[in-house]
């Protein structure tokens, strides 16, 4: 293992997150909101030195970086940016329990959305610390695209195997670069990134949107998060408006390489994609699933267009990994509660801002299902599972299948550990798979309307690492945690 | 600049690798997936899977806006045919390895011009010109030539004794009366550009400048000069080890040639009337004696395996033979053969990647082919760059000691109308000019001669 090299690493992440956190202090400034101000300021030079500390007394020449420093980098990355990125809410006292800032913090680099935070105080906050809530929705806009992606597009020359790196940290099955460079093609990723998201604000603020709320709210679309601005949700936000938001949050569930390919001209070869079509006709299915079963056992969606918009957004919603939320789902119909919770485990497409298994991965999951009972009824059959018209590396398939192991086992054992908390069987598996899922909300006491201050701190901090497996897709973590990745020479 | 590269082999990845480094947008396509994929894990490219010549792949790779694609697969037919279909969708300048014998004669550069190839490389024509000039300049580790051998640049290591040793640049000039040029020293891992008070210490490897008459005066001044070669015995019956004897053969040197598979001997002594061919296994000591190993001026091993030539050139070192040439493919291979006390160690990815990389200088250089030789030196660590001097260059008709050149870098010699001189500080560079510039390799590559300005 090149620590060396990793410990560098660390040293460039931290002096990006103190960068990061002028964003906030420009907010404080704005607001005049003087704790908040000193807070993000004491974080932000506190980062800033300790960065340079490990940039100047560490150096190394050898800047090869294999399979295994790529992943430890990735996770220490993280758990560092989410230890750091919460010391502002405890120093200001926002969210006095470390824990609870943590367990926030990493839920908004991971674009989950789960929020410890209670409505009473979540209005509050919206009146007198406008710049914490800006910073908690950042951290899903900085987490949805990647902190190492930002780096590499931004740092020369910051190593030569990068790859290792984005293939860790970039959520899907295959990594496809867009260009030939790393850096070239995390530059492509963000200018797309960014473009969306200020449409969105636009489009927002075009709807009579206070420029605040727009904001807060792109940045918790674009990484497909879900912290809400207020106690109401988007609920409280008129119909246009949801309209956009639900819209945006399905935009960024999708594969960004196909908005690269519209770039460059190639809207042909976009529209054939199959995962595309497959997310829209599994979303489409849904949505009319749920509008028909809520216009008919809930009094209150009197009309057509009411009932499709609320099973639209929540469908987006779940799909999507956001965990914004128009309604109070929980109180739905027990079909619509199955169809959003087997939308959790299913995610976005590869290569979004989106969690989950990825709608990828379900679909050569199924074919392979498929290959298998073929092979029972004719044994000497030879086939290849096809995806995106081309036959699928049979390692691929062994790869995402054993992924798909992996995450249950990682899965059942977070609902383990928690199972000892008071609440009923709903509320945990719902809170495990939702963290997991990097979703948001869950269902009972972890509903679109509850939050998860009532947990223990040991179940909060289960909980955060369910979501940095999530996002990270587990094996990073489980890299940094197997010993035989810290041999070394004995005598040295 | 966005270039194409199809075929991830030892070659290919030599090419990618020296590509990489300049700094190019490099798209690697190789028929094997996990070729693609290793590919892709060491360096910093774009990996398409898929058979060339499939218009869908190439499709993928963007071969319609690509400014080069390189050739280098197995195959010279696919490689042929890659560039005149990658030439067809709007790919800029195409490069085709084209290495079977049977093709590499005057009749190429007709099928250059149908095809519409830019370039055609030949990895083995290139590493057998390499071996040829070390033969026939026995002193000297490597020898690289410009504009048409009117400039020789040799390489040596001073040994104990040497009487270069001690003695500052300019004394040695004076003492020497001849018309050289010390342009590069590597001591230990250092590399110095070196100026009139440097001195020579013993170990250093160093890089001598100068026309091919000089050269002689001088090696045979220094008593480095051997008697030419004249008996060469090669191992393996490789296509470098064809283009080899023909060139030997032509230059009246007797030649062997061990090879152990019959039907490679037999047509080895069709197309080579003059060679003596030996069906045998070089690898058997006895048949190394037998054939008279002990009688041989140079010994040279040319066998497609890295292994086999590094080891039995172990054991012709062992013997009293003036030269022993070794071919190793492998890049890593090559420090480890010298580690084993092996001097001349050729390697074709070397040459080959020398070729390439300023053949995308001198794409590169929006003023047309500016950069018309280039060689890497001392691992890469300097460079040896010859320019044309075109018309409109903005330096011309001033004396070299009022230019400002950056540093670390050397005009080391200008060619005239086919006078080759080393300059003085009152020589001027005129428009016509070739000139010959030694620098140490920087992260800014030079593919302009007035990047060598301040």
């Amino acid at each position: 293992m090149n620590k060396r090299m990793v410990l560098r690493t660390l040293g460039v992440v931290l002096r990006i997150l103190s960068l990061l956190l002028v964003l906030p202090i420009i907010t404080a400034i704005c607001y005049g909101e003087k704790r908040e101000l000193f807070s993000f300021a004491c974080v932000a030079a506190g980062s800033f030195f300790a960065g340079s500390l490990l940039l100047i007394f560490i150096k190394t020449k050898n800047t090869v970086i294999y399979a295994k420093e790529g992943f430890a980098i990735t996770a220490f990355t993280w758990i560092i940016m989410a230890a750091v990125g919460a010391l502002p809410f405890v120093i200001s006292g926002v969210i006095p329990s470390y824990v609870d800032a943590f367990f926030e913090t990493v839920s908004g680099f991971t674009t989950t959305g789960s929020s410890i935070l209670e409505s009473l105080k979540l209005d509050d906050l919206y009146q007198t610390s406008k710049s914490m809530l800006l910073w908690r929705s950042f951290t899903h806009w900085v987490g949805g695209m990647g902190v190492l992606v930002f780096v590499m597009a931004i740092i020369p020359n910051f190593t030569d195997r990068s790859i290792h790196i984005m293939r860790a940290e970039m959520p899907g099955p295959v990594i496809g670069k867009l260009l030939p460079k790393a850096k070239s093609t995390s530059r492509i990723l963000y200018v797309i990134y960014i473009a969306l998201t200020l449409l969105q604000m636009v489009l927002l603020c075009a709807g009579n949107m206070p420029l605040f709320d727009s904001i807060v709210l792109s940045f918790g679309t674009a990484g497909t998060g879900g912290f809400a601005v207020t106690s109401s949700g988007i609920g409280g936000y008129s119909p246009y408006c949801q309209w956009v938001i639900a819209v945006f949050m399905f935009v960024f569930g999708v594969n960004f390489n196909l908005y690269f390919l519209v770039l460059i001209r190639r809207v042909r070869t976009a529209v054939k994609s199959s995962e595309l079509w497959c997310y829209i006709a599994i979303a489409a299915v849904s949505t009319t699933i749920i509008t028909a079963n809520i216009m008919t056992k809930i009094p209150e969606m009197k009309t057509f267009s009411e009932a499709v918009r609320h099973a639209f957004f929540q469908v987006g919603t779940i799909m999507s990994t956001t965990g914004y939320a128009t309604a109070d789902f929980d109180a739905w119909p027990n079909l619509s509660k199955a169809v959003l919770f087997l939308l959790m485990f299913c995610g976005g497409c590869a290569g979004s801002t989106a969690g989950g298994l990825k709608v990828s991965r379900v679909i050569m999951l199924f074919k392979a299902v498929a290959k298998e009972i073929r092979q029972m009824i004719f044994p000497r059959s030879v086939s290849k599972v096809r995806f995106e018209g081309k036959p699928v590396d049979d390692s691929i398939i062994r790869s995402v299948s054993s992924y798909f192991v992996i995450y249950m086992i990682c899965l059942l054992g977070a609902f383990l550990l928690i199972a000892f908390e008071p609440f009923d069987f709903e509320t945990n598996v719902s809170a495990v798979v939702t963290c997991f899922n990097n979703v948001g909300p869950g269902f009972s006491a972890v509903g679109p309307m509850a939050n998860f201050a009532s947990y223990t701190d040991f179940s909060k901090i289960v909980l955060s690492f369910a979501m940095l497996l999530g996002r990270l897709e587990i094996f990073p973590l489980i890299v940094i945690f197997s010993p035989h990745s810290w041999i070394k020479k004995n005598n040295k | 600049m966005k270039i194409i590269v199809v075929g991830c082999g030892k070659i290919g990845s030599a090419i990618i690798e020296s590509l990489v480094a300049e700094g190019h947008d490099i798209t690697a396509v190789d028929i094997n997936q996990s070729v693609i994929n290793d590919t892709n894990n060491i360096y910093d490219v774009m990996g398409v899977c898929g058979n060339a010549v499939d218009y869908d792949i190439l499709n993928e790779a963007a071969a319609e806006t690509a400014e080069l694609l390189i050739s280098v697969t197995n195959s010279d037919e696919v490689n042929m045919l890659v560039c005149y279909i990658a030439k067809k969708m709007g790919a800029k300048y195409t490069v085709a390895r084209v290495r079977n014998p049977e093709y590499n004669d005057k009749r190429l550069g007709k099928v250059k011009q149908y095809l519409d190839l830019s370039l055609t490389i030949n990895p083995e024509l290139l590493a057998a010109q390499e071996i040829f000039n070390m033969i026939k300049l026995p002193a000297a580790f490597k020898i690289e030539t410009f504009s048409h051998r009117s400039f020789e640049m040799v390489e040596l290591v001073l040994k104990d004794g040497s009487e270069l040793v001690g003695t500052s640049l300019m004394a040695l000039r004076k003492k020497y009366k001849a018309n050289f040029l010390i342009s590069i020293v590597k001591r230990g891992e250092e590399v110095y550009i070196p100026d009139g008070n440097f001195e020579l210490q013993i170990g250093d490897r160093i890089c001598i400048i100068a026309n091919y008459t000089e050269i002689q005066k001088l090696l045979k001044m220094l008593a480095l000069a051997k008697k030419q070669a004249k008996t060469v015995m090669i191992l393996g019956a490789s296509k470098t080890s064809y283009y080899l004897a023909k060139m030997l053969l032509r230059s009246g040197n007797n030649v062997k040639i061990i090879e152990k598979d019959i039907e490679n001997c037999e047509k080895f002594a069709e197309l080579l009337p003059g060679a003596v061919i030996i069906n045998g296994d070089g690898t058997e000591q006895e048949v190394l004696l037998e054939e008279g190993i002990n009688d041989v001026d140079v010994f040279t091993a040319l066998t497609g395996i890295d292994e086999e030539n590094i080891l039995v050139s172990c054991f012709a070192n062992s013997k009293d033979i003036s030269r022993v040439i070794t071919k190793v493919n492998r890049g890593e291979l090559v420090s480890m053969a010298e580690n084993l006390g092996l001097e001349s160690v050729i390697s074709p990815k070397h040459a080959v990647s020398n070729v390439i990389t300023s053949y995308a200088r001198a794409l590169r250089n929006s003023l047309g082919s500016n950069v018309e030789t280039l060689y890497k030196l001392m691992d890469g660590k300097a460079e040896a760059l010859e320019f044309k001097v075109q018309p409109d260059f903005k330096y011309k008709n001033i004396p070299l000691k009022d230019m400002k050149l950056k540093k670390d870098v050397l005009i080391a010699g200008i060619i005239r109308k086919r006078m080759a001189f080393i300059p003085s500080g009152d020589d001027e560079i005129i428009a016509g000019d070739k000139v010959v510039v030694i620098a140490k390799a920087t992260e800014q590559k030079m593919d302009d001669l007035s990047d060598i300005m301040r």
